[in-house]
């Protein structure tokens, strides 16, 4: 079995890792290592050399974000890092693991990452039920700071980082990262307009990186390990381990980290021990709510962003919503409708306006209301909101991933609640 | 208009010296005193539960901010609660994972328990029933929280002892 | 300039501009909301969205929001295909979802934006089946109504309110499709400029309350164009009138003045017009002192009786028409005729004139002051005295905001992206004043001095401009701070009552200019026409004391409270000396009550009239109705008078154009005046200009109860405007004669577009006015005295001026609305002061036999004492003077505070 760096130090009671424990096991050797002789740019070389891609779900290679950041240190002034850890995409647990457990393995990550970005402060945003997760780094911090991995002059290198969590108060647009920082200026967290790009103008109009919290997880190993290594974790294309993750009506649902590549039919079934007694696989969103259903004949691919992409969905966050045959189709999606429709910062037409409508016809099919016509008005659109581009941020497009892969794959569902004047499902469970 | 008397006088009586002191840490390194304002609401909802017209208004003025923005803000997010909400805000999660498990059932037998309806208060004030978006546990799906416990495979007959002794409880 | 191809077509473009701008001005109907061309783009509607593609090749393309698209050359766009049409389509829709559909009750239908791009997208059939969602709706004040269930999201309210004009009490509340516009509480919106939230808002979510009270319909609204008489600046306005009620006054566009926008004294102070205390008929006073109406006979004998072979003197206006008082100079002989300001403010406004004709700095436009990128206000709180300036300047400290952008290739028009990058960082803005003003926000530094002192400050700041090592910290930073600008703009004027002072803000700008700088000269005036007062009796002037010495026989006072500028005392004095008076004016007020004869004259919304403001720029109001019963214009009741006395050079004057015709021969700035709008002679396409829609209705029966004749249509033989619907209403017709703004299928003020050259440009048929100043020769006056430093009194305070936009103004606080937020007068204290004479906030100061509110004010200068200017119980008080203050007698403390502090009753 090949090697688990982001996981090594989880514990099967899941208990958290102290700063000692995680010294132990090597860590802060990437840091040690850099601050003994990488530069910035070489850290962003190895970075980008690893061919690391943003574990949030857009999958944007690391070391070519982190290269937009002027280093010409020519305008005075901040510039920040921000750990996205706002993880709210529904069926999405990944990051929660990584926090609770590991917390020192982020922070490094961090301080790595705001090295080489020439970053002075760095925010760890946290959403707001996770609060023995943001307990726990606000511990981890002061203990690094005590060994003076954090603060004033790291390891005598010179280099200086203010690390501080912030804690959401609770909307999953935060998790977009602009609309992430807008949030961390204490303003309402509407999503902007880009260009700019946050790497330019990001916080405070200051040159700004965020990612996410399993990305910066391998910033230590890469630094320390070198992107070969990394590479050679994974099994094809994409580099590294991912984090995936199954819940659902299987036997056993949960999180575990495994090499890019792996296939769809392993994490199901080897790792979460396919369906659970009872109940047929109907289809699955392959990386959370906002990715489109894959179906049985999608099982061998394995879990790569172009393999993926190729079937018709994003590896998103890897984390894996199974739909059974006793779950109603549209149900399922009039569910994640609602979610996105709800959680729509209210900016944009579309979004703000288009999803409640798109929960409505969908709210009416379910209750038997339904009219032939909604499928073409569903059908519309999806054509009008589901393009990125079309709405001011991606959350809406996001949210027509499942309905137009529903309306593909689960048409006759949909067909027979509006024939029937009823839900088929009603009763199942 | 003019530099009439300012409502720090205002501010100072209505918020706690603890509140305060909590919120004087994040101004320390926010580059401006509204920078805070979202932290600075969940420090106050904190100690009162809720944020009140009085705390919305006295922050304001501390954070030297307009009111009207800091409603906005306050009235963006979920988890900012403009109106009073009990001891123990139950937040039973509604998305898909928990949904496909049957959440529904899980919210309904809360709602028979206590006779309240998502949003609304027990008479004792003792709970405050709401929905809450996914909350990052769906393998251990339906998942609740019961102020800052979490609950995992939650079903229907655990319900009593979660709300009468906390029973099964995790750190959120 | 790039080629792009829209629809296969190619078109020659300016460069630098968004794709949405480019295609209006090219004439291409595209539908949107957010964008305006004042606030750029946000892209939150994505109502204008079309079709880009990447090459000739491309033919599946992108949707992309035309206002966040820079246009570059060779870009292909689809604009009127399928796809991007359905998309359109399907945005109007679901922003209908919830749209009440209430048009037939609505303030805004038949001018609603909202309305017109629905049917602009082709969207009719509604798909949706759901409920709509209805908000409860907030009390803003006396002057604006709120319908929240019309809303349709687009974020200009706010992006207006508080990004444009800086206003603090409203915001964008809540989520998802529950965002609600409003304030953190119900009460009255704080901010001076709220009132242009009625144009911007595509909708009837913000209306004028005083038109939703006292409803037309837009299409029978009658307007004509008019100039603002609420301060100096001149703001373009168009009164809209029906049933010879002034409705309401909407912003006309001026790209160099007021741009889009008004301020609320502008908005919603003219109707006063409406009052029943307007005066109808010609009236003289008999022995018991009541007034008795005159038959048109009785008048022509008395005006005879009274005037003929007598010696005339005269009383002119500032808040009249250059051609009245022009005509009332002549009559009565310039040695007999005094302006009418009282003699200290002639003073200063003549002064500052001087110093704009001489100082060697440019004397800018609004559009001007926008542009520079650092400022010096001296002794002026912008917000109360020449309101449209402040909110000029509230964009000015947005240069250094375009600057850090350009260094990211990023335009001005990415309004959103500007604002994130800048934050609040902006051009150096200081402000120098008696106490604090509603600039401070934006200041990088504020002074708090009285009058005296700030006059010593500009003159050091002007040393220090020629010498660095010169002057105290601040007048060094100050100075710094414009030496470092490329525009620099110190404004000053006379609402502090400091001759010195003027004098200062010229030297500044005159070491500027010594330095080579680039630097803008601006004094704001007190009224409407001060100006132009200041420029007809620039050769001549006679004072208010010099005239109490003349020999007159008749005094003629045109449009003039005399109790708004001098004492009782001094009015009865004149009185005496001048046995017979003959007042002209359009309401009631103390100084008529003392004449022998009273003529009723025309209000601002029934005469024609060239006003000059103070930027010097010559402006024609025109009659947006015919003068009711027997009213008549200013002007016309002067002829009537020379007519008495058979005056040989008035004889020829018959109409408004014979006045400059007579008059205006020798006399460059007459002459300029006359040319500030095409004569009565002017056609477009060989018609007059239609001051009525050609969607007008009712014409022939809204008079039907009087008569169920039909009236002939009102002749105007004065102007090229006509009372009627008939006639040429082109796009292209002179700014001066924009009597309405409409295009086929944009029937609201988003019309605007189709008459302007380009967006945000001059209007089409050009702008309206003629600005005089620009190489005007004038003598400069010798420099005021040197004032001491300020040193306080025992018992004695000295007075500064304190105004206020709602209560300063004679006659917008007759206005409705504003009578609201006039609140009582005050006396601002520093709270030391206060204390040692025992007073607390709310309690009564009597002050030279009058009883004022006092106000605690920290910034107040400890030894002065602020008052609110132009209220009826501050008339006698002067800045300058030093007083004693007592605690007032019999003072019932009021239940609530001013205006902007107001909260909810309704």
């Amino acid at each position: 079995m090949s090697e688990l760096p982001l996981t090594r130090n989880v514990r099967p009671d899941l208990s958290p890792t102290g700063i000692k424990a995680y010294e132990a096991n090597g860590g802060y050797q990437g840091l040690r290592r850099a601050m003994a002789g990488l530069s910035p740019a070489d850290c962003l070389q190895v970075v980008k050399d690893s061919k690391l891609r943003g574990r949030g779900g857009a999958g944007f290679p690391t070391g070519m974000k982190w290269s937009f950041v002027p280093m010409d240190n020519v305008s005075p002034g901040h510039k920040y890092l921000i750990c996205n850890a706002d993880e709210m995409e529904p069926g999405t647990f990944k990051d929660r693991l990584l926090l609770e457990c590991d917390p020192h393995q982020l922070i490094e990550g961090m301080i790595l990452a705001a090295y080489t970005i020439g970053a002075d402060v760095a925010y760890i945003f946290i959403r707001a039920e996770y609060l023995k997760a943001a307990r726990l780094l606000r511990e981890a911090i002061e203990e690094a700071k005590a060994k003076h991995y954090l603060g004033r002059d790291i390891l005598g290198s010179g280099y200086s980082l203010a690390m501080y969590v912030h804690a959401s108060a609770g909307r999953y647009i935060c998790g977009e990262e602009t609309a992430l920082i807008s949030s961390l200026e204490g303003k309402r967290a509407n999503p902007r307009a880009k260009p700019p790009f946050p790497q330019v103008s990001g916080l405070w109009g200051r040159p700004t990186i965020v990612n996410n919290v399993e990305t910066l997880c391998n910033i230590p190993h890469i630094i320390e390990r070198g992107p070969e290594w990394f590479g050679s974790l994974g099994l094809g294309e994409d580099a590294g381990t991912k984090l995936f993750g199954v819940s659902g009506r299987v036997s056993n649902p949960g999180c575990w980290e495994m090499p890019m590549g792996t296939t769809i039919r392993e994490i199901l079934e080897d790792k979460a021990g396919g369906m659970a007694a009872g109940y047929q696989l109907r289809g699955f969103l392959p990386g959370g709510g906002s990715t489109d259903f894959l179906v049985e004949e999608h099982l061998d691919l394995p879990m790569e962003y172009e393999s993926i992409g190729k079937a018709g969905s994003r590896m998103g966050t890897g984390t894996m919503i199974v739909l059974d045959d006793q779950t109603c189709p549209v149900g399922f999606v009039k569910n994640l409708i609602e979610f996105f429709a709800q959680e729509s910062c209210g900016f944009c037409t579309p979004c703000r306006d288009g999803l409640p409508w798109n929960a409505q016809v969908l709210d009416d099919i379910e209750q038997g209301r339904g009219k032939p016509e909604d499928l073409d008005t569903l059908e519309q659109h999806v054509g009008y909101i589901g393009a990125i581009g079309n709405t001011h941020c991606a959350l809406a497009p996001g949210a027509m991933e499942p309905l137009q892969s529903a309306l593909k794959y689960f048409r006759e569902d949909f067909q027979r609640h509006i024939d029937d004047g009823a839900c088929p499902y009603r009763g199942a469970h | 208009m003019s530099e009439q008397l300012h409502s720090l006088d205002a501010t100072a009586l209505h918020l706690s010296d603890a509140e305060l002191a909590e919120i004087d840490a994040e101004i320390a390194h926010a580059p401006y005193r509204s920078a805070v304002a979202i932290d600075a609401l969940k420090i106050v909802q904190s100690h009162r539960r809720w944020v009140s017209d009085e705390s919305l208004e006295a922050l304001a003025a501390y954070l030297e901010m307009p009111a009207a923005e800091l409603e906005g803000i306050a009235t963006f997010y979920n988890l900012i609660f403009r109106q009073p909400v009990g001891e123990n805000v139950i937040l039973v999660c509604n998305s898909v994972s928990c949904w496909i498990k049957g959440c529904e059932g899980i919210r309904a037998a809360i709602s028979r328990q206590l006779g309240i309806e998502p949003g609304q208060t027990t008479a004792d004030g003792r709970f405050t029933l709401l929905p809450i978006t996914c909350l990052g546990a769906c393998d251990k799906a339906p998942v609740m929280m019961v102020g800052e416990h979490k609950f995992e495979d939650v079903t229907v007959e655990r319900i009593p002892a979660i709300l009468e002794h906390g029973e099964g409880a995790t750190p959120g | 300039m790039p080629v792009i191809k829209v629809d296969g077509q190619e078109y020659e473009v300016p460069a630098g501009g968004n794709l949405l701008e480019t295609c209006l001005e090219q004439g291409l109907d595209l539908p949107y909301f957010c964008w305006h061309p004042a606030m750029g783009s946000i892209g939150a509607c994505r109502q204008c969205a079309v079709v880009q593609y990447q090459n000739e090749e491309d033919t599946r393309g992108r949707i992309v929001m035309a206002c966040m698209t820079p246009v570059s050359d060779g870009a292909i766009f689809d604009l009127s295909g399928d796809r991007a049409a359905g998309f359109r389509r399907t945005v109007v829709e679901s922003l209908m979802v919830d749209h009440p559909h209430d048009c037939p009750v609505c303030a805004e239908g038949g001018e609603c934006h909202l309305q017109d791009m629905t049917v602009m997208t082709g969207h009719r059939d509604r798909h949706y089946r759901g409920t709509k969602k209805t908000y409860r709706n907030q009390y803003l004040g006396p002057l604006i109504h709120h319908e929240m269930n019309r809303c349709i999201t687009c974020y200009r309210c706010t992006r207006y309110y508080r990004d444009y004009a800086g206003g603090t009490d409203l915001s964008a509340q809540a989520a998802h499709d529950h965002v609600y516009f409003g304030r953190h509480k119900e009460g009255t919106l704080e901010s001076p400029f709220a009132g242009n939230l009625v144009e911007v808002c595509p909708t009837g979510v913000f209306t004028d309350k005083s038109l939703v009270h006292d409803y037309t319909r837009k299409w029978d609204l009658q307007s004509a164009p008019s100039v603002c008489t609420g301060c100096g600046v001149g703001c373009n306005t168009l009164p809209g009138e029906r049933y010879g009620r002034l409705k309401r006054i909407h912003n006309r566009y001026h790209a160099e003045v007021n741009g889009y926008f008004l301020c609320d004294r502008g908005r919603f102070g003219g109707n006063h017009v409406n009052r029943a205390e307007r005066i109808d008929f010609p009236a003289r006073r008999d022995a018991d002192g009541r007034f008795q109406a005159l038959t048109d006979q009785a008048l022509g004998e008395l005006l005879t009786e009274l005037c003929a072979g007598k010696r005339l003197a005269a009383i002119g206006s500032p808040r009249a028409g250059v051609e009245a008082n022009l005509l009332l100079q002549t009559l009565v002989g310039p040695e007999r005729f005094a302006s009418g300001m009282d003699d200290t403010e002639h003073a200063l406004v003549d002064r500052a004139l001087r110093h704009l004709v001489n100082s060697g700095a440019h004397n800018p436009s609004l559009r001007d002051i926008e542009s520079a990128d650092s400022v010096l206000v001296l002794g002026e709180d912008l917000t109360h005295t020449a309101a449209r300036t402040a909110l000029a300047l509230r964009q000015s400290v947005r240069n250094e905001a375009y600057t850090l952008a350009a260094e990211l290739k990023l335009s001005p028009w990415q309004d959103a992206a500007v604002r994130n990058l800048a934050q609040d960082r902006r051009s150096p803005l200081h402000v120098v004043c008696a106490g604090s003003t509603d600039l401070d926000d934006i200041a990088a530094g504020h002074y708090r001095l009285v009058a005296d002192d700030q006059a010593r400050l500009a003159a050091a700041i002007a040393t220090a401009i020629a010498d660095s090592q010169t002057g105290d910290a601040a007048a060094q930073r100050i100075a710094a701070d414009l030496l470092a600008a490329e525009r620099p703009l110190i404004i000053s004027g006379t609402g502090a009552g400091s001759a010195a002072l003027i004098d200062g803000a010229a030297a500044i700008a005159e070491a500027l200019v010594a330095r080579g700088k680039a630097a803008m000269l601006s004094f704001t005036a007190p009224e409407c026409n001060s100006l132009g007062q200041a420029l007809l009796c620039r050769d001549s002037h006679t004072s208010l004391a010099a005239l109490a010495q003349s020999d007159a026989d008749v005094l003629i006072i045109l449009e003039n409270d005399l109790l708004q500028r001098l004492a009782a005392e001094e009015i009865d004095q004149l009185r005496q000396r001048i046995p017979t008076w003959i007042g002209i004016d359009s309401l009631e007020n103390d100084t008529l009550a003392r004449c022998d004869l009273i003529l009723p004259a025309a209000a601002f919304t029934e005469t024609e009239a060239t006003y000059i403001s103070q930027e010097g720029r010559a402006q024609r109001a025109f009659p947006v109705h015919p003068p009711a019963q027997a009213r008549r214009p200013g002007w016309r009741w002067v002829v009537e008078l020379a007519a008495a006395v058979d005056h040989p050079d008035l004889a020829g004057i018959h109409h408004f154009d014979d006045i400059a015709a007579a008059l205006a021969v020798d006399d460059p700035v007459l002459q300029g005046a006359a040319a500030a709008a095409p004569d009565h002679a002017f056609r477009s396409r060989g018609l007059k200009i239609p001051r009525q829609p050609h969607r007008y209705s009712g014409r022939t029966a809204m008079g039907a109860d009087v008569s169920v004749h039909e009236p002939r249509q009102s002749d105007d033989a004065d102007s090229a405007l006509a009372y009627t619907m008939e006639g040429a209403a082109s796009t292209d017709r002179p700014g001066a004669l924009l009597s309405y703004v409409w295009s086929p299928g944009w029937n609201s003020n988003q019309s605007l577009h189709k008459f302007q050259s380009d967006i945000g440009g001059a209007l089409r048929g050009g702008s309206a006015g003629q600005r005089l100043l620009d190489g005007l020769s004038l003598a400069k006056l010798p420099p005021a005295p040197a004032p001491s430093a300020f040193g306080r009194r025992d018992q004695q305070w000295l007075l500064q001026t304190h105004h206020h936009l709602f209560g300063s103004d004679e006659l917008s606080r007759l206005s409705d609305g504003i009578a609201e937020l006039c609140g009582r007068a005050a006396l601002y204290l520093h709270p030391e002061d206060a204390g040692r004479l025992g007073l607390e906030q709310g309690d009564g100061a009597e002050v030279a036999g009058q009883a004022l509110e006092v106000r605690l004010d920290a910034s107040q200068v400890p030894g002065s004492a602020g008052f609110s200017t132009g209220y009826p119980e501050t008339l006698a008080l002067r800045a300058g003077h030093w007083v004693e203050i007592g605690v007032a007698a019999h003072w019932q403390r009021a239940p609530e505070l001013i205006g902007s502090d107001r909260e909810a009753t309704a």
